[in-house]
């Protein structure tokens, strides 16, 4: 029954082609027998030859030429094969495809998703591997999506290619061969696992409910297991209780999730894979401390890659990127839990 | 060819000199609203190029057909629309503007016109639009207005490359008059413009003109080309900018400006009206725009309460 993440997201492409005939996809090598570089793409082609354009390398374009297409009454989804890629197409993301909208007074919609891969762990070295969600999230009028491998990733999909606002929909990388660990009976191995109301919801995972939680975690995508294995490891090792949410929307932040469960824990870490400053964790940390400073006992701490280059040495780039051990001593150095 | 074609040669003519007399009279009113303070914000006029809007867009249905402008979109969209009031209102940030004031003089879109501000970004979105209506089959010709000084920007080449690859169905006008804003073309444009796109595979055409019927011949041929074989046409209009490029920001020599108005389009133009057919045609606009600009200086400035209502 349990498919992998790629899976999952090929399966959920072949239902929004055959309940939609305005989704085009374009990309570079999405034709089968390629089928894309993750292959996530796959069969697409072969079933619409007409709706599956395999495009020149020319990110920068495509960008707008998707954006024509949403002008225009069609739903392109763009593959963009790397997401460090996508700082090819900023002109028509800052300019264009997110300022239409409001710019022309509402009188249309740009529903277009772009689906592109994130992040590290594969040895790709600094230009094939970085996470540039923030620098995504700078820009208003556009969604971000970040799905983990707990997150129903077929739906999230289809509901994205629904929307009718631009959407980014990060694949972390770390994903696309790892099992799509869907919540049984509200659990997720040992933790309970339950959703946000947000269109794109957060994750939050609790505890046995007997010990008290003493600090939240928020993280997103291809961190989400690394938090939860550090979660674990903090029960075991350090004999402290948290609750873990992964957003499933960075844009607009669903920060509920969270308040939530600040309200519970009283201290915040925040978990991503990207570069530390300016980084997703900033702009949550400035709004909880914002809108919760009477929950907080300590500031909000948190865990990043260093400011550099994601290195290609697997041993280089493991200590770049952080890991569960990182994520641990974050949590046993908030001065004010487990006392 | 449009259903214009059809009409006697003399009522083209006039129809016309009527939309480049109302452009002109529009964009001479703009300048003089910035003189008079009683516009803020920036805006960049066409004056002197009026023909290639004109004749271009006599060319297009505004029903079917798209077109794609850049920040000096006036006269492309009087062309398109004849929505003085709209355009006006929306450059005064008075209630009424076709984008209640969101987007400004480079930023508008209405029915199938679109335009905004980043020289360049405008041909991959009109390239775009071309395969969405390809793929509706309704026949219809996107058309993206650049300048020469859009040619340095390298998406242009990569749109080109698609238009050819994928048979869209677009037409990229090029109204070259020799300026990027300041920079002569002889600073900033190598080698043969129209061989830039005849290297993609596409169909092109240059000619040297101001007057709208030589130009509207051209485009009928281009619009033709690209309706008939849903390929792309690259079509180069060699023409001259008398207004500064934005407000008062001109260094040209005024020899120079004053030796190319002997090719205004306006006069090249009314010899072939009567005399006081193309003064009944100047005063007509003149008493447009001046109505326009008396009611929108009476309309309420947008403010964020009224753009929520």
């Amino acid at each position: 029954m349990s498919v992998r993440c790629a899976q999952a997201l090929n399966a959920a492409l072949h239902e929004v082609f055959e309940d939609h005939p305005e989704v085009y996809l374009l990309g570079e090598d999405v034709l089968d027998p390629y089928g894309g570089a993750f292959k996530v793409t796959q069969g697409l082609s072969t079933r619409w030859p007409d709706r599956v354009l395999t495009t020149p390398v020319s990110e920068a374009s495509m960008f707008g030429v998707a954006a024509g297409l949403a002008l225009r009454g069609y739903r392109p989804i763009l593959e963009i094969m790397f997401g460090d890629f996508v700082t090819l197409g900023f002109d028509q993301i800052v300019n264009g495809l997110s300022k239409f909208r409001e710019m022309f007074d509402d009188a249309i919609t740009v529903p277009l998703v772009v689906r592109t891969p994130m992040g590290g762990r594969r040895g790709y070295g600094p230009t094939h591997s970085q996470s540039l969600e923030k620098l995504l999230l700078g820009v208003p009028g556009i969604v971000i999506v970040t799905p983990s491998e707990c997150h129903d990733l077929g739906a999230l999909l289809i509901q994205a290619v629904e929307d009718d606002a631009p959407v980014f929909f990060i694949e972390n990388k770390a994903l696309y061969g790892r099992l799509n660990r869907r919540p049984v009976n509200g659990h997720v191995d040992e933790f309970r696992c339950i959703e946000s109301a947000a269109r794109y919801p957060g994750l939050t995972f609790s505890g046995n409910g007997f010990s008290r939680a003493e600090a939240t975690l928020v993280t997103y995508g291809g961190m989400l297991p690394i938090t939860l294995e550090a979660a674990a490891e903090l029960i075991l090792e350090h004999e402290l209780f948290t609750e873990v949410v992964a957003l499933g929307q960075l844009l607009p932040l669903d920060l509920e999730p969270v308040l939530e469960s600040v309200a519970r824990t009283g201290s915040l870490v925040t978990i991503e894979e990207g570069t530390l400053t300016a980084g997703v964790g900033a702009e949550i940390a400035a709004r909880v401390q914002a809108e919760a400073w009477d929950d907080l006992r300590e500031p909000v701490r948190r865990v990043a890659s260093r400011d550099g280059i994601v290195p290609a040495a697997r041993g280089l780039e493991d200590d770049a990127l952080p890991g569960v051990e990182d994520v641990v001593a974050a949590v046993v150095g908030l001065t004010r839990v487990g006392g | 060819m449009g259903e214009l074609e059809q009409a006697p040669a003399s009522a083209t003519v006039e129809r016309l000199y009527s939309v480049m007399a109302l452009i002109r009279r529009f964009e001479e009113t703009l300048l003089e609203l910035f003189a008079a303070g009683k516009l803020a914000g920036t805006t960049h006029t066409c004056i002197g190029q009026e023909a290639d809007a004109a004749g271009v867009i006599s060319c297009l249905d505004a029903e079917r057909d798209v077109v794609v402008s850049n920040h000096r979109c006036h006269g492309h969209y009087l062309a398109f629309t004849g929505d003085v009031d709209g355009l006006l209102r929306e450059v005064m940030g008075k209630v009424g503007g076709v984008c209640g004031g969101k987007g400004g003089s480079q930023h508008l879109h209405a029915g199938n016109f679109y335009s905004n501000g980043v020289l360049g970004s405008t041909v991959p979105l009109a390239a775009g639009m071309a395969l969405a209506e390809r793929e509706r089959g309704g026949g219809a010709v996107t058309t993206v207005f650049v300048g020469d000084g859009t040619l340095g920007q390298g998406v242009v080449y990569e749109s080109l490359n698609i238009a050819s690859l994928w048979r869209l169905p677009l037409l990229v006008v090029v109204e070259h008059n020799g300026y990027a804003q300041s920079t002569p073309s002889r600073l900033q444009l190598a080698g043969d413009v129209e061989a830039r796109a005849a290297a993609f595979g596409i169909e092109t055409d240059r000619l040297d003109s101001t007057d709208v019927m030589e130009i509207r011949d051209a485009a009928a041929r281009a619009v033709a080309h690209v309706r008939a074989t849903g390929t792309p046409f690259f079509l180069v209009i060699d023409t001259y900018r008398f207004s500064p490029h934005s407000k008062g920001d001109d260094f040209r020599d005024p020899e120079e400006i004053a030796a190319r108005q002997a090719r205004d389009p306006l006069a090249v133009a009314a010899p072939r009206l009567g005399e006081d057919t193309h003064r009944e045609i100047e005063e007509a606009c003149a008493r447009r725009v001046a109505q326009a600009v008396e009611q929108a200086l009476a309309a309420p400035s947008v403010t964020s309460e009224l753009s929520r209502r």
